[in-house]
């Protein structure tokens, strides 16, 4: 009896099949830890820097874990930055962008995809060129623009002549991404096109045959098919709106934004510091707090990304197509 | 743009008048090119690291989304690490990380710490004893010296590999597993041609990206803006725009032909 069962034991552990899967699990497993730890790496430095208290911080003892606990530098950064004010009008602007962007961006993906029409191929270049021109060569004239918004002459014909100031809004956020021309929409379009011309022709023909028009079939068939597309878009442009600090100062003055609360706050800090009595702050002092801003500003991401990543799930039916 | 074009044909100088614009010609190219002893080094020297990182990246960020999309413990968790990049590798968020002094103090602290002891010195003594070519061995050790640099540029990446992969439908990989295809067989079968469209996607990502910032921004900013020599400046910028497109052309026609669209 109990030989037979080491025996039927014993087959199932040489069997090759076996090992090759289990030795691939350890490879994967070391490469991921590996991987995670390197990225991991400065983020545990910056943890460990803003639960340090102040005297920790010229303490040769203190390496990882400080000795004097303290979540001072997280008053401070939360105090200074306004944070729960802070973090809904990011909110806002970013969540209102990245729909916006989405959409359009996917519209223009699958024109570019599919509906071909004179010169579609040049225009296509034109935009992956937007990519590479830097956004600081298009402030000024975008700057004067908005600053004298009077589209194409109309509003002042509404006005009586006046023009509107599109500045310290949220105006500028809104058009430029709803006409896809907002921070790297070239590369949305880019990713959204190559997506749509991996979806088989067989599945748009099928709805045309059906007697959907293109409207249609784009809302109905192909949108459902580039889920990943559009969820890896959203992130992106949530993401990179939530930390750019180059459009936001200079179309928003005054409204209090992630960005650029979290870049002037070791200045405010200073001042602060100043006025309630001491002199010059230790810049290293400031730093600390500053770092501590910094995991303030990407803990609502990484929370956001955790809900959003089981869209992320395989196997989105490509149901119809046989073959 | 235009303003930009017309002052590398020309010698810009700012006065009390503002700015005074005379054609020049070719002349700034040509200092650019000949007579500047910089420009053409670090031309060369950031186009030849372009052409280094890109296909790392490229295949770095391809290989651990494969990885990342199977399936194993902790996978979410995982996933969620290798978000992080895509983070922490825009706006401000780079550029407060290069300005902090609470990271150079920790790096002072632990210089020639344990990160300093992994490099890879006895990975190169081993492939070069082994008999692999010294040039392919510098390559693979270069890459893992800099691994951490890879991985932060290669966050995005690997998410638009992974949609990529995610919309491959599940029953190509059943019909292959039926006729007897290894995972081998299927990545290089199925996975590999349909996420091409997407290679193409990430290789031009990836060039632009590299193109941002280096050494050869960093110049022309300097000749601009402390040496004051706009019109030098915007011939160098224009050569150096110039070659990128031309790269990325050359790129994108190579790969474009190999790229598969299931259409």
């Amino acid at each position: 009896m109990v030989s037979d069962l080491l025996h039927a034991i014993g087959a199932r552990l040489m069997s090759l099949n076996h090992w090759k899967k289990w030795s691939w699990s350890v490879v994967r497993f070391v490469l991921i830890v590996g991987l995670s730890f390197v990225i991991l790496y400065p983020i545990l430095q910056k943890i460990s820097t803003a639960i340090k208290g102040r005297a920790d911080l010229y303490s040769p003892i203190v390496v990882w874990i400080p000795e004097n606990f303290s979540l001072e530098n997280f008053s401070h950064a939360m105090r200074i930055m306004d944070y729960w004010n802070t973090l809904l009008n990011t909110f806002y602007l970013s969540g209102m962008t990245t729909i916006l962007t989405a959409i359009s961006c996917a519209l223009a993906g699958y024109g570019f995809a599919r509906l071909k029409f004179k010169g579609s191929n040049i225009l296509f270049t034109c935009v992956v060129l937007t990519i590479l021109v830097p956004p600081t060569t298009i402030l000024i004239p975008m700057y004067l623009n908005l600053k004298d918004f009077t589209l194409l002459g109309i509003i002042p014909l509404f006005t009586g002549g006046k023009d509107v100031n599109l500045l310290n809004t949220y105006w500028p956020f809104i058009l430029t991404s709803l006409l896809a021309i907002s921070y790297k929409s070239g590369l949305f379009i880019l990713i959204f096109r190559q997506f749509f011309r991996g979806i088989p022709k067989e599945v748009e023909e099928a709805a045309y045959v059906d007697g959907a028009n293109v409207t249609k079939t784009f809302a109905r068939i192909m949108l459902p098919n580039a889920l990943p597309a559009i969820i890896t878009v959203c992130l992106f442009s949530f993401v990179w709106q939530w930390n750019d600090s180059f459009y936001t100062t200079t179309y928003l003055t005054t409204s209090k934004v992630m960005s650029t609360s979290l870049s002037s706050l070791p200045h405010n800090l200073n001042v602060q510091l100043q006025a309630e009595g001491g002199g010059q702050q230790d810049p290293f002092y400031l730093d600390m707090v500053q770092d501590t801003g910094v995991l303030l500003a990407i803990l609502p991401l990484i929370i956001i990304y955790l809900f959003v990543q089981r869209y992320f799930v395989e196997s989105v039916e490509r149901t119809g197509v046989v073959g | 743009m235009i303003n930009s074009l017309r002052y590398s044909f020309s010698k810009v100088e700012s006065n009390s008048q503002g700015l005074i614009v005379n054609f020049l010609g070719f002349d700034n190219f040509h200092e650019a090119l000949f007579v500047n002893p910089n420009f053409n080094r670090t031309l060369t020297e950031s186009i030849m690291n372009m052409l280094v990182n890109v296909p790392l990246i490229v295949i770095f960020s391809l290989f651990l989304a494969v990885l990342l999309n199977q399936k194993f413990k902790g996978r979410g968790l995982s996933r969620a690490i290798f978000f992080l990049p895509v983070i922490l590798a825009s706006g401000v968020i780079a550029t407060l990380e290069t300005e902090s002094l609470i990271e150079a103090l920790n790096a002072e602290n632990q210089s020639g710490g344990f990160i300093g002891g992994l490099r890879s010195f006895e990975l190169e003594r081993m492939m070069i004893q082994a008999g692999v070519n010294e040039s392919i061995v510098m390559y693979l050790t270069g890459a893992v010296d800099r691994i951490y640099d890879i991985v932060s540029q290669s966050g995005v990446q690997i998410l638009i590999f992974l949609a990529g992969i995610q919309s491959i439908s599940p029953h190509l990989y059943e019909a292959s597993k039926i006729e007897g295809a290894t995972g081998y067989e299927a990545f290089w079968k199925i996975t590999f041609p349909m996420v091409s469209p997407m290679i193409l996607v990430n290789v031009v990502y990836t060039v632009i990206d590299s193109f941002a910032n280096n050494a050869t921004t960093t110049m022309i900013r300097d000749v601009g803006f402390t040496n004051f020599n706009f019109g030098l400046s915007s011939a160098m910028a224009w050569l150096y725009f110039l070659s990128v497109a031309l790269i990325l052309a050359v790129s994108t026609y190579i790969i474009s032909k190999r790229v598969f669209y299931y259409e």
